[in-house]
């Protein structure tokens, strides 16, 4: 096990809260939609006006079984419990949640890495509404006044609990990132961080290494970035360690990351944590998916992003056998992330040069996600021979390739619009003879082998097309007057 | 008048379908007993005579055009105050919900609009359908129409003294551990609580979510029949709504008990009082006549279902409840901050039996406590259950009392909590199993005041069950339909 500082090991376990894309909110048929007016998109039911009750969202039932069978879990027969404590932002003053008996138990997911994380569950509950505390310090106790917006009140989440496997601020990262990206592939999330739409608390303790108890551990919240994850992680870990070899020790709470100061502060000590008094909801009954049902789901998965790496690798591999795989293993992550490895393994397969579909994918394609999703493989393909014969230099095919991403042109509209097509072949070989022939001094030096002399030469060719030459080209132009 | 003399609610419908009487006129009789009688008897939270009368109009205007309004058509009810109604104030007796007005109607409400029903108004309960009186209105209770100085019984006591006065033909209640049937019996009228999931909980403020079922109190069985025929039925907006339709109970009806196998529940026999007793007794004779064998039967563990129903009523009140919290509607004491003010309204909003209640259920799902009280009491619960079948594997169905006494005078019990819920000793067993039972007076006890015998059946039983309450009902003693009180103006 790596350590996080001389001497002690780093245990983390991460909870991910994952909006769901369904169309209605969880029990009511409310619209499941962002940016309104603060509460209108509500009904009694997510308002939990007395005497109303909740009926449960098939399709949230079915993304979440969606998310469970690509984290590999078994989905069981659940029931829904209530969570039940005050606050201002949840209508009933309880959360629909599941408790002792999740949809999905016991999965895993595999990073990148080939380190395994295990998946504890993966159950569905309620999203609150949004508090906003006016006046004070911002927080609850010290404000003038709070304005609550039920919106986001009753939205489906699944919150996916992760095994304290993650052992490294690095493999926090990567899991939440493999995360997302599966999140994304099975279409349950749109797994926007920074929008709240996917949030992350992380359960941190240390041990002096060597040890195997498990130290005790805080819970840390409000990180909403996969840097922020990062940092919280490292000066949690140090603020422990930190405490330990004072000879203190650490108190289970939750604590708060503070993006601004880099430092976590104390919420609630583990004494004024929330009894919730969870008990079966009756106003519910069981969730118990058909073996056809799960069954159905299972085979309607889309290929998840490890499996998609490893047809993108295999794809650049075939075209290109001799390439380095360590090299290009952060271009896989990010063509599969992006959504754009069908384009590149398709251009592969249509005779595209694999390491350049595989660059200019990861690369200029991925500037533009959507687009590069969106563009036809035989434009690509075009393009990507028109770079590899020699007829575009790589700065121009990289133009090129910006240039039909953004206005959707055929790649010879957009050469002509860029003037890269004024030298063919033929034309350039005419003017590399006349410039041989009106610098005969300068062509006999290079005929004797010396090369500085070539770089004058291409100038010269250069400074006749207005740059429009391809560089290499005039080289082996060069190089076959000479040998003849 | 009493009861006895104002038509049914068929004859009412019957009537008006047919353009013989205006609904107008139904309505018109209904709110004048209402304006006679109701300073002394206060059943109602509020009168709609307004919407009642305009109602009625469309109504009439509908028959005019040939057209059927329903097999309710122009039938005057009353709706228990905790049944959400568009527009009108629904409090459940309690100042928490002080202001507030319901953005919509409860299915039971839509359906008897449908059916033709005109509501006259909103009917007074014990705050929140906790209690056995409606001694713990936050308005003041309700009056037995039959003897002013006693309680209707609880919690839905208004509805209960509403049809017993005369008011309206029919009108709705809510029973989670025996508030219908237990003011049914007190107040001489029969009160029937359908299979848990027959009637759509939808628009019926909770307070015990997995026993609460809304059922009809009228003068006969056949009008709780009809009535239960208009509300019963599958309700996508409630998820425990059980997939059935309705029944034809009505049609059911008159079939007799010819060949039924009928259990007389001993244990239920042993604390009643002694005339109560023998009206059980005299109950079961009739069925006997009618062609039933009748056998006593001992069902020990139903006498564990009082205090299961102590623990798992309160867990879900305590839960259902925290939505008055003062932040989005009704009451709001304001304070410091939002904790404070959380505490502040409750403080002022909630009765004492309703905090005695919340206390009790945040207690028993706590850290530590549920399992040694609520998981027990919902193993009691299946062990319940499990004893009723096995007693339905034997017989159609169970007759007992409704209640140990008949009703009480105001101030017995209301200072002694355990023994008011002792009231409820004998109706608890059937909602702890979601089974159907129907309480039909049957003779006089003590003070001349009604006692009902209670019907039970087992899930989805109401057909049968409903035929043998309507051959108790045939042999009732005279004198047992209608309260005298009220018809001579006066209390006693
Ligand atoms: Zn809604």
């Amino acid at each position: 096990m790596t350590e996080i500082a001389p001497g002690w090991e780093l245990t983390v376990g991460l909870e991910v809260h994952c909006e769901l894309q369904s169309a209605t909110k969880l029990f009511c048929g409310c619209a499941n939609a962002f940016g309104q007016t603060p509460n209108t998109n509500v009904c009694p039911v997510c308002l939990g006006l007395p005497g109303s009750l909740p009926v449960l969202n098939r399709t949230a039932v079915e993304f979440a079984m969606r998310i469970g069978l690509a984290l590999n879990c078994h989905v069981e027969p659940s029931i829904f419990h209530r969570k039940n404590y005050f606050y201002p932002d949840m209508p009933k003053d309880y959360q629909v949640s599941q408790y002792d008996e999740p949809i999905n138990l016991d999965g895993y997911i595999e990073l990148p890495s080939g380190t395994r994380v295990g998946i504890e569950r993966a159950h569905l509950e309620e999203d609150t509404g949004k508090t906003s505390h006016m006046g004070g310090g911002g927080r609850i106790h010290d404000a003038d006044y709070s304005l609550v917006d039920y919106n986001r009140a009753g939205v489906p989440l699944v919150e996916i609990v992760s095994r304290p496997d993650i052992t490294s601020p690095e493999d926090a990262r990567a899991y939440v990132s493999e995360l997302r990206s599966i999140l994304v592939a099975t279409g349950a999330s749109d797994g926007r961080m920074e929008e709240g739409s996917l949030r992350v608390d992380a359960n941190v303790s240390v041990r002096r290494s060597g040890t195997t108890e498990l130290g005790t551990r805080c819970e840390v919240k409000n990180m909403n970035s996969l840097r922020s994850l990062g940092r919280a992680i490292e000066y949690e870990a140090a603020r422990q360690i930190e405490l330990l070899e004072d000879g203190g020790r650490v108190v289970q709470e939750t604590r708060h990351w503070n993006e601004n100061t880099g430092t976590t502060s104390s919420m609630r000590s583990k004494e004024e944590a929330f009894d919730y008094r969870y008990f079966p909801e009756p106003d519910l009954v069981s969730i118990a998916p058909s073996a056809e049902w799960v069954t159905a789901v299972r085979e309607a998965l889309p290929p998840m992003p490890s499996e998609r790496r490893g047809k993108l690798l295999a794809a650049v591999r075939s075209a290109s056998p001799d390439v380095d795989e360590h090299a290009i293993a952060d271009q896989i992550v990010t063509v599969v992330d992006l959504g754009i490895d069908a384009l590149v393994v398709a251009a592969i397969a249509a005779g595209a040069d694999g390491r350049l579909a595989l660059a200019r994918g990861a690369n200029e394609a991925a500037s533009r996600p959507e687009d590069a999703r969106a563009l036809k493989v035989e434009s690509f393909v075009e393009l990507l021979h028109l770079e590899s014969s020699g007829k575009l230099s790589a700065t121009q095919a990289k133009s090129v390739l910006a240039a039909i991403l953004e206005s959707g042109a055929t790649p010879a509209e957009a050469i002509a619009k860029l003037g890269f097509e004024g030298v063919d072949d033929a034309a350039l070989a005419v003017i590399v003879d006349g410039i041989i022939g009106a610098n005969p001094q300068e062509w006999q030096r290079f005929v004797e082998g010396d090369e500085k002399v070539a770089q004058f030469l291409l100038g010269q060719v250069m400074k006749q097309t207005k740059g429009q030459a391809n560089g290499r080209v005039v080289a082996e132009l060069l190089a076959l007057r000479k040998g003849a | 008048m009493t009861p006895l003399d104002r038509p049914s609610a068929a004859e009412v419908a019957a009537a008006v379908r047919s353009g013989e009487r205006s609904a107008r006129s139904f309505i018109e009789e209904s709110l004048t007993q209402i304006g006679r009688d109701e300073a002394t008897l206060h059943c109602f939270n509020e009168i709609t005579a307004e919407q009642a009368l305009a109602r009625a109009e469309e109504i009439d205007a509908a028959v005019a055009k040939g057209e059927d309004p329903g097999p309710l058509a122009g039938v005057p009810i009353a709706l228990k105050d905790n049944l959400c109604t568009r527009g009108i104030a629904t409090t459940c007796s309690s100042k928490i919900l002080e202001g507030w007005l319901p953005p919509y109607d409860a299915t039971v409400v839509q359906r008897l609009h449908q059916a033709g029903a005109i509501s006259v108004g909103k009917t007074n309960l014990d705050e929140f359908a906790m209690g056995s009186s409606t001694e713990n209105s936050a308005f003041g209770p309700s009056r037995n129409p039959w003897d002013t100085g006693r309680v209707p019984g609880g919690s839905s006591g208004g509805s209960a003294a509403a049809v017993a006065a005369g008011y309206v033909p029919l009108s709705l209640g809510s029973d989670t551990g025996g508030s219908i049937r237990q003011p049914a019996a007190f107040c001489g009228t029969v009160g029937l609580k359908p299979t848990y999931g027959l009637v759509s909980r939808f628009g019926l403020i909770a307070f015990a979510s997995s026993l609460d079922q809304i059922g009809p109190f009228a003068n006969t069985v056949a009008d709780a029949a009809l009535m239960l025929e208009s509300i019963a039925g599958h309700d996508p907006r409630d998820s425990t709504s059980l997939p059935t339709q309705p029944s034809a109970y009505l049609a059911a009806l008159g079939e007799g008990v010819e060949g039924l196998r009928v259990g007389v529940i001993s244990d239920f026999l042993t604390d009643a009082d002694a005339t109560i007793e023998v009206a059980v007794r005299g109950a079961a004779e009739a069925l006997c006549a009618g062609g039933a064998t009748v056998e006593e039967v001992a069902i020990p563990e139903l006498m564990n279902a009082l205090a299961a129903y102590y623990l798992i009523a309160p867990a879900e009140a305590s839960s259902n409840l925290s939505r008055y919290d003062g932040v989005r509607y009704g009451l709001r004491v304001d304070a410091p901050d939002v904790a404070k003010m959380n505490a502040a309204t409750r403080q002022a909003g909630f009765g004492p039996e309703v905090k005695r209640r919340i206390m009790l259920g945040t207690y028993v799902l706590s850290a530590g406590y549920y399992d040694a009280y609520y998981a027990q009491a919902q193993r009691v619960r299946t062990l319940v259950a499990e004893a009723f079948n096995r007693a339905y594997a034997q017989f159609d169905v169970l007759i007992g009392p409704t209640t140990p006494t008949v009703a009480f005078p105001f101030g017995a019990k209301v200072d002694d909590p355990l023994a008011m819920y002792l009231s409820d000793l004998y109706t608890i067993p059937s909602n702890l199993a979601g089974h159907p039972a129907v309480s039909v007076p049957f003779a006089l006890g003590e003070g001349a005041m009604p006692i009902g015998v209670q019907l039970l059946g087992p899930a989805l039983g109401e057909s049968v069950m409903l035929r043998a309450a309507q051959v108790v009902e045939a042999a009732q003693a005279t004198g047992v339909r209608g309260p005298v009180a009220m018809s001579e103006g006066s209390a006693r």
